[in-house]
């Protein structure tokens, strides 16, 4: 059973923490097909976050066809990211290309974006290493 | 559905102060509530309200459809923990308990029971030698053993160390998750932000800014632009504004387009949105009815 982490100060919104936690759980294979994710009681009295985030991560995860709500009795894992991290990189590089003109029309020479990303980059490790 | 609470242009004064004034905001059922705003803003003036202990001095407010305090069945609906947990310090945990028996008719003596233990409370001891955090329980089993629809509470943590007030706030969410509607007032707003969906910012007595954390999340953010006259035009509302020499950095309410390629835009979190609108005077803001009014 996966446990969830939130982090006020990573700037993510809670219900995209979880849903980004359930991905990376399925990347890595923690998490796979048929498994039960938590009740949202058990979510909300482990980590003290609003019961309708936990609704809107699940409801997210079923939208993007992750997960299935069986009513009455959970919400369960429907597909596995384990594998597929190719097909990911795409679209991750897209977005990068995406800011990368942002950040060239923004004025920033190849070594400020460098500086930039890498900056930001240990931030947000350090950030999750601290949660 | 009928709204938890609903105030129409609600005031109160003391002496001739006010302390709660024009408020009008629609607060709904299903929800955690966080009443956010500087000492003295009428948090509690506008909880006390909700529950009946003070009258209006002017304008309307409505609880779960009724009037605050207005009978048996109103008082049932409503539980309240106030400021500092009150408890009779010579009072046993399970004198507590019998006199929320004795002075609710809806009381659930079972729940009760199981709560305290569940928490971990010994029924012999007296209040007075409860630690803070246990002090919080047992006020919050009395507040909720009467099984109100409504429950407020008055800075319930604020006075909590760290574990006691995350253990705090994990029973609260699972009252929340059983369907239990919350209006809690606090400072904390990383605490707002995690376990509330809705907020009310208080400024002065008046209601600046309301509605669910989602929409003021994505409704807001910063643009950062060279330097700007200061009558320069935005398509939205502007909430602060800071310049340098160099640079305007503006927090705006609106989701207009960002045309011109020097201005850049991004999210921004909670706690800088509610301290901008509590740094605005009342005075500087024409458009006050219309924040107040995004409930």
């Amino acid at each position: 059973m996966i446990e969830f982490r939130i982090s006020p100060k990573s700037g993510v919104a809670p219900y995209r923490q979880i849903v980004n936690q359930v991905r990376q759980a399925l990347r890595l294979g923690l998490l796979r097909e048929g498994d039960q994710l938590p009740t949202v009681k058990e979510v909300v009295a482990s980590v003290a976050i609003n019961p309708n985030t936990v609704l809107k991560a699940y409801r997210e995860l079923e939208h993007e066809g992750l997960a299935e709500g069986r009513p009455g009795v959970g919400t369960f894992i429907t597909r596995s990211l384990a594998g597929s991290s190719l097909a990911a990189h795409r679209a991750l590089r897209k977005d990068l290309d995406r800011w990368l003109t942002k950040a060239r029309s923004a004025g920033l020479d190849d070594d400020s974006i460098a500086a930039l990303f890498e900056d930001t980059f240990r931030g947000a490790v350090a950030d999750e290493g601290a949660a | 559905m009928t709204p938890a609470i609903e105030a129409g242009d609600l005031g109160k004064s003391y002496r001739g102060r006010w302390a709660l004034r024009h408020a009008s905001v629609s607060v709904p059922t299903g929800k955690v509530v966080g009443l956010v705003g500087a000492n003295g803003a009428g948090k509690s003036t506008f909880l006390h309200l909700s529950v009946g202990l003070l009258a209006p001095s002017e304008g309307e407010i409505r609880v779960l459809g009724g009037r605050p305090g207005d009978g048996r069945e109103q008082l049932a609906k409503v539980g309240m923990l106030a400021q500092d947990t009150p408890l009779y310090g010579s009072f046993t945990v399970a004198d507590h308990l019998e006199l929320g028996a004795r002075l609710n008719p809806s009381w659930d003596s079972a729940a009760a029971e199981a709560r305290i233990a569940k928490v971990g409370l010994d029924q012999k001891q007296k209040a007075a030698a409860l630690s803070g955090g246990q002090r919080s329980q047992l006020a919050l089993t009395l507040a909720i053993g009467k099984r109100p629809e409504l429950l407020l509470l008055d800075e319930p943590v604020a006075s909590l160390d760290p574990l006691a007030r995350r253990e705090f706030l994990q029973d609260l969410m699972e009252l929340a998750a059983d369907g239990l509607s919350i209006v809690l007032s606090s400072h904390l707003i990383g605490d707002v932000e995690r376990v509330c969906d809705h907020l009310v910012v208080l400024v002065d007595g008046h209601v600046r800014l309301a509605g669910d954390i989602d929409d003021i999340l994505g409704e807001h953010r910063v643009i950062t632009a060279p330097r700007l006259r200061p009558d320069q035009p935005t398509d939205d509302e502007v909430i602060e504004r800071t310049d340098t020499p160099r640079q305007t950095t503006l927090l705006v309410r609106g989701s207009g387009p960002v045309l011109d390629p020097t201005w850049t835009s991004t999210d921004v979190g909670l706690e800088e949105i509610v301290l901008a609108y509590m740094a605005r005077p009342a005075t500087t803001s024409p458009t006050l009815s219309s924040v107040g009014g995004v409930a």
